[in-house]
């Protein structure tokens, strides 16, 4: 509970700040959501530690995993908030920015109560929390119609995929009488009918539109594309994070006893689509937002492969592939939140001849594609590492075949992110991005995200300390041994 | 002991390369060259503390008392890849007498040509050369690999920084960049080494299968476990019972020991440039002459003979392998002292005067025997490998100076230049002195442990060597005659005539020169033995002098004294007789003038045989089937992608229609394939 509590007052400061405070306070804004932001991370590391929690007659539980995972969007957060000074001070956003802030953590807290959730209840306020606000952001720049359209996209696919979801709520509620995880989990054996089946898919397309699984995914490239950059970063790291974590808990935690009967193979087959399809999309766009919205698409397939694999070992990796792909994604978001705040330039092409006026950022972003393609020593080559490595624990033959697809679907999304560093550094724009000096938070947004790029994969501390979590937590049971 | 002298030891050299190599364009060449040098100098410092608290501190972490036995002692070993429970490789950093007497080597090595370097990387009129900054970043990274190279805890961590000192000495080689004869000379570094490097991975793969282990502590721990019979790795005993067991197999004669081992020895025939894999070290002199002093003289050019020091207690077990490094050894011995004999370039001469000397610590190596003195051969090529890094570091810098002052590799160039010259005169004069084993400098002692050796060994070997040590003494004397003596050159004169180098440059020259007169004198069959144990009782100063077999001496002495003298004869004035004899022998002497066209012969192999039979059809495959398929591939990823795209209308009625039917689809179809 330490971890939500700190959040709501966070959010209740930075409300104050904005209603009550003169225009001199509100002046520190973002630096008082950055520093509180950093607050809750620090206070983070030191619940991580204590055992389970558990409270509202068992629907909200909080354990070691559960605090790690976390505190890995916590730092998401906190980068994504810093990243975002210079856009929540640019002259139409200024008297906003508050609003900006408050529907970030509220979001936030939405998420948590998601990953908590031991509760379908529970687990549906959070859903409900973490998506209607992101809406309102969605359409943050109100002069645009790209952002009016992207929210509205938004909006009715969240409210249609959340009538699904419930449907297949009800369906399990009517097979099974409760809606404790717990008691679904014990009392779905024995009764595995079509109800069951069509219940999962409604739960799994549910889920699915949060993470951008395909066929789910339709909304994604519009609203990215829409979005201000801030909230689109927001949008596919750490909102996709917190619905990764919160479909592995569900998956295993209530359906796990069903798995090689039905969600199994959904599954597999969500992957295979979500895999290929999000790269074959992403192999013909040209707007840099556009073209990350697929590439997310196509790496939440890959972090699918930590649900499917249903070990321990895949839900350590799909953690630390959430780690890791909040740096590289936010370091790449983060160069083009930079580029389009200094020009107004989103378009790949704009990018040519990026590496002779602004070295520092073509290196960034080459190094954010390097490890968004998995190209060793970055952190994305281990996160993919390790997510293969658990799913080939699982054993099956159809596993195999599925890491075989997903490996010859990371060649083809090699192609598209090198085609980025290709026009950074070779190709010769014919007015190439003029050199220009980031602002101190874009700056440091980067550093971080860089050395997180560097350092997550070379020091191997982080993924061993998830995996020793995840092999004593209680999530352990729920694995197929 | 604390692990934080070591960490530093480690981390301030790669931080110096990090630090100038990213940052060095944005200071001044001086500040760039005295903040390397102080790094190095710090890292010296701290190995010195290290060492010298290893052996002599008394700790009982390091020092048996009542058995006098030196232990080997690990002071951290990081988790750093765990694939498996069992499989996991780690970083650390082991002390044990050679790695406590390399980290003195490469450390003061290093600093000196850190510091030399300060005046041999400008030009006579204080012009510093370009990318000076990037050559102190790369002499930082290979200070750094070199030392993670020597304490390595296991064979894998041991590979890495082999690795990573080939890809910096690849960088030092190639420094001169724009020049096309140091780009190839660093490629062909690379390459050789590198494929010698297959043969050592491959060793440690079959070791590390078939033991469980990459640990060194494991593989050379000789304390005899409770049971010897039970067959568990963890002590030599453990591991040979692993391989006397029936099960492991035999392959082509040979257990599969011996089969690990020799490969093994291949990665270390590689960078110690042994015969038949020597031919870039010849060519690596095109670096700048401060890296063929640290690197292919005294640093990594012994990596070689330190991996086989490293497992001598896996060697020791197999006497086949032994015995392939002594003839190996041997032959190249005396093939480079005799290719010595008739090159021109001085820094060649150099080269495959290094290559001899070190062609002796590996026969040293090969014939020592743990019953013959405590296994005085090991001891004698540890030794000879530390007063040789000394002696030839020394020779080589003065060899910069030279060229520095001459600005050419010839000697044809230099005669009689020991009056425009003295420092460096009287310098290369006490290197040679040493390394033709004359008493009381470092060579004589060290060498004649080695000849000690050899001679407990076999007689033939004996006498081979010998020779070897005989003609070690008249090429060098014979560069130095040419170099100094012979005649004078008219033309030297006013402003331009060659002089001493600054100070940066001298005084690396005499403190090497002062070690080179001493360091004959370190009571190393105290410090460093096969198995820890001290050889000698009641250390003193003269403790080498008491350990001297003086017949073996005297005879050592006096060939090398013969040498000198017929030097003296042919090449200290300006006569006919060199001339005389080269036409005596034409053949020979043209055979080793082209170093036994070797070179030709491996250009003839990889051009003529390899490229033909074996690249070009692979080329015509790769070119052809492979690429057009991957081009088809991709052609139809294209395609695909193309195909789908109106799935992504931007229509929302059309994107819900799209969920739906994906929602109820996704269960029908599972409803169906459960019911099937």
């Amino acid at each position: 509970m330490r971890q939500e509590i700190g959040l709501l007052i966070a959010f209740l400061l930075v409300f104050i700040n904005d209603t009550f405070l003169s225009k001199k306070g509100q002046a520190a804004l973002p630096y008082l959501a950055g520093i509180l932001m950093l607050i809750l991370t620090i206070d983070g590391c030191f619940v991580w530690c204590s055992g389970n929690v558990s409270a509202f007659a068992g629907m909200y539980e909080s354990t070691p995993v559960v605090t790690a995972i976390k505190n890995i969007l916590n730092i998401g957060t906190l980068i994504v908030i810093i990243q975002s000074v210079r856009w929540a001070n640019s002259d139409f956003v200024i008297m906003r920015r508050g609003e900006f802030y408050e529907l970030l953590l509220i979001t936030l807290f939405g998420m948590y109560l998601m990953i908590s959730a031991r509760h379908f209840l529970l687990f549906v306020i959070g859903l409900e929390a973490a998506s209607l606000p992101l809406a309102a952001m969605v359409a943050f720049d109100k002069k645009h119609y790209e952002s009016h359209e992207a929210a509205v996209k938004y909006i009715l696919t969240a409210v249609f995929s959340s009538a699904i979801f419930l449907m297949g709520l009800s369906f399990v509620y009517g097979l099974t009488g409760s809606l404790y995880f717990d008691k679904i989990y014990m009392a779905i054996v024995g009764k595995e009918c079509i109800m069951l089946v069509v219940a999962l898919a409604f739960v799994i397309a549910g889920i699915g539109f949060k993470l951008s699984l395909v066929p789910f995914h339709l909304w994604t490239a519009d609203v990215y594309q829409g979005a201000p950059t801030s909230v689109t970063s927001y949008l596919s790291v750490i909102s996709k994070g917190a619905a990764a974590f919160a479909f592995l808990v569900i998956m295993t935690q209530v359906f796990g006893t069903v798995y090689s009967l039905a969600w199994e193979w959904m599954l597999y087959a969500l992957i295979i689509l979500t895999i290929t399809i999000g790269n074959l999309f992403a192999l013909r766009q040209r707007n840099m937002k556009r073209f990350l919205a697929f590439s997310s698409i196509s790496q939440a397939g890959y972090i699918m492969l930590g649900v499917i694999s249903m070990n321990s070992v895949g839900a350590a990796s799909l953690m630390y592939y959430i780690l890791v792909y909040i740096f590289s994604n936010l370091a790449a978001f983060g160069v083009i939140g930079a580029i389009e705040n200094a020009t107004g330039k989103l378009d790949m092409s704009d990018y040519n001849g990026l590496y002779k006026t602004n070295p520092r950022l073509a290196f960034a972003m080459m190094l954010a594609m390097f490890s968004l393609a998995g190209i060793p020593p970055f952190a994305g080559f281990f996160s993919k590492f390790f997510i293969f490595t658990g799913a080939l624990q699982q054993g099956s033959v159809a596993i195999y075949v599925l890491v075989l697809i997903a490996l010859i679907n990371t060649i083809i999304s090699l192609y598209y992110y090198l085609l980025v560093v290709k026009a950074m550094f070779i190709n010769e724009g014919p007015c190439p991005v003029e050199h220009f000096r980031s602002s101190c938070g874009e700056r440091l947004g980067l550093w971080i995200t860089v050395a997180g790029i560097i350092f997550l994969g070379i020091v191997s501390c982080f993924y061993s300390h998830l995996l020793d979590l995840t092999a004593v937590s209680n999530m352990n049971m729920y694995f197929i041994q | 002991m604390q692990p934080v002298l070591p960490i530093i030891i480690l981390a301030l050299p790669l931080a110096m390369f990090l630090f100038l190599g990213l940052l060095g364009n944005k200071m001044s060449h001086r500040l760039a060259g005295i903040l390397g040098t102080l790094g190095m100098g710090t890292t010296m410092v701290l190995s010195y503390i290290v060492a010298f608290t290893y052996f002599f501190s008394g700790n009982p972490d390091f020092i048996d008392a009542d058995t006098h036995t030196r232990l080997q002692y690990v002071v951290f070993n990081q988790d750093w890849l765990a694939f498996t429970d069992f499989l996991v490789i780690r970083l650390g950093f082991l002390l044990d007498p050679i790695s406590a007497l390399l980290l003195v080597v490469i450390t003061t090595i290093s600093f000196m040509v850190h510091l030399y370097s300060n005046g041999y990387m400008r030009d006579h009129h204080g012009v510093w050369e370009t990318g000076f900054q990037r050559f102190y970043a790369f002499l930082s990274l290979f200070s750094f690999s070199m030392l993670g190279l020597v304490v390595a805890t296991n064979i894998f961590q041991m590979y890495i920084f082999w690795e990573l000192v080939g890809a910096s000495s690849f960088l030092l080689i190639g420094f001169y960049y724009t020049k096309p004869s140091a780009v190839s000379a660093s490629k062909k570094a690379f390459i050789v080494t590198r494929f010698a490097d297959l043969g050592f991975l491959i060793g440690i793969l079959i070791l590390s299968f078939y033991t469980g282990t990459f640990n060194f502590t494991d593989f050379t721990s000789t304390a005899v476990s409770t049971d010897v019979y039970q067959i568990s790795a963890g002590t030599a005993e453990g591991i040979k019972a692993i391989f006397a067991n029936s099960a492991v197999p035999v392959f082509m004669g040979a257990s599969v020991l011996t089969w690990a081992l020799v490969l093994i020895f291949m990665g270390g025939m590689g960078k110690s440039a042994m015969m038949p894999l020597h031919i870039w070290l010849p060519d690596a002199m095109e670096g700048p002459t401060p890296v063929s002093a640290l690197i292919h003289a005294a640093t990594m050019v012994v990596a070689g003979v330190y991996l086989v020091a490293r497992l001598f207690p896996l060697y020791m077990m197999e006497q086949a392998a032994l015995d392939i490094v002594t003839i190996v050894g041997a032959i190249t011995a005396l093939y480079a002292a005799i290719v010595a004999c008739t090159q021109i370039d001085i820094k060649r001469v150099l080269a495959f005067s290094t290559i001899s000397q070190i062609a002796f610590m590996m026969v040293s190596l090969g014939v020592a025997d743990v019953d013959f003195h405590h296994g005085l051969g090991y001891m004698a090529s540890m030794f000879h490998l530390f007063t040789h890094a000394m002696f030839k570091a020394l020779l080589f810098l003065c060899a910069g100076a030279l060229i520095h002052a001459i600005g050419s590799n010839d000697y044809t160039e230099m005669h009689g230049l020991r009056k425009y010259m003295p420092v460096t005169h009287i310098t290369f004069l006490i290197g040679c002195l040493a390394i033709a084993g004359i008493i009381p400098f470092a060579g004589f002692f060290s060498k004649d442990e080695i000849l000690t050796a050899v001679g407990g060994y076999s007689t033939f070997w004996y006498i081979w060597m010998s020779l070897v040590a005989g003609l070690t003494a008249f090429y060098m004397f014979r560069l130095y005659y040419l170099i100094f003596w012979w005649k004078e050159h008219t033309v030297r004169e006013g402003h331009h005539a060659p002089h001493d180098q600054p100070w940066t440059m001298t005084v690396p020259l005499v403190i090497l020169a002062a070690v080179s007169c001493v360091a004959g004198f370190v009571p190393m069959g105290d410090l460093v033995t096969w198995n820890g144990h001290s050889s000698v009782e009641n250390v003193s100063f003269w403790t080498n002098f008491k350990a001297l077999d003086w017949g073996v001496a005297s005879i050592s002495l006096a060939v090398a004294i013969v040498a000198i003298l017929l030097a003296t004869i042919m090449y200290k004035k300006e006569n006919p007789l060199p001339a005389r004899m080269k036409n005596a022998m034409p053949n020979l002497w043209r055979w080793a003038h082209h170093r036994f066209y070797w070179d030709e012969l491996y250009l003839f192999i990889t051009h003529k045989i390899i490229f033909n039979s074996i690249c070009r059809p692979i080329a015509w495959f790769d070119r052809h089937i492979i690429d057009g398929t991957m081009d088809s591939f991709a052609w139809m990823a294209n395609k695909a992608s193309y195909a789908i795209r109106g799935l992504q209308s931007g229509s929302i009625q059309m994107y819900v229609w799209v969920y739906l039917i994906g929602a109820l689809l996704l269960g029908a179809v599972t409803v169906v394939c459960i019911l099937i």
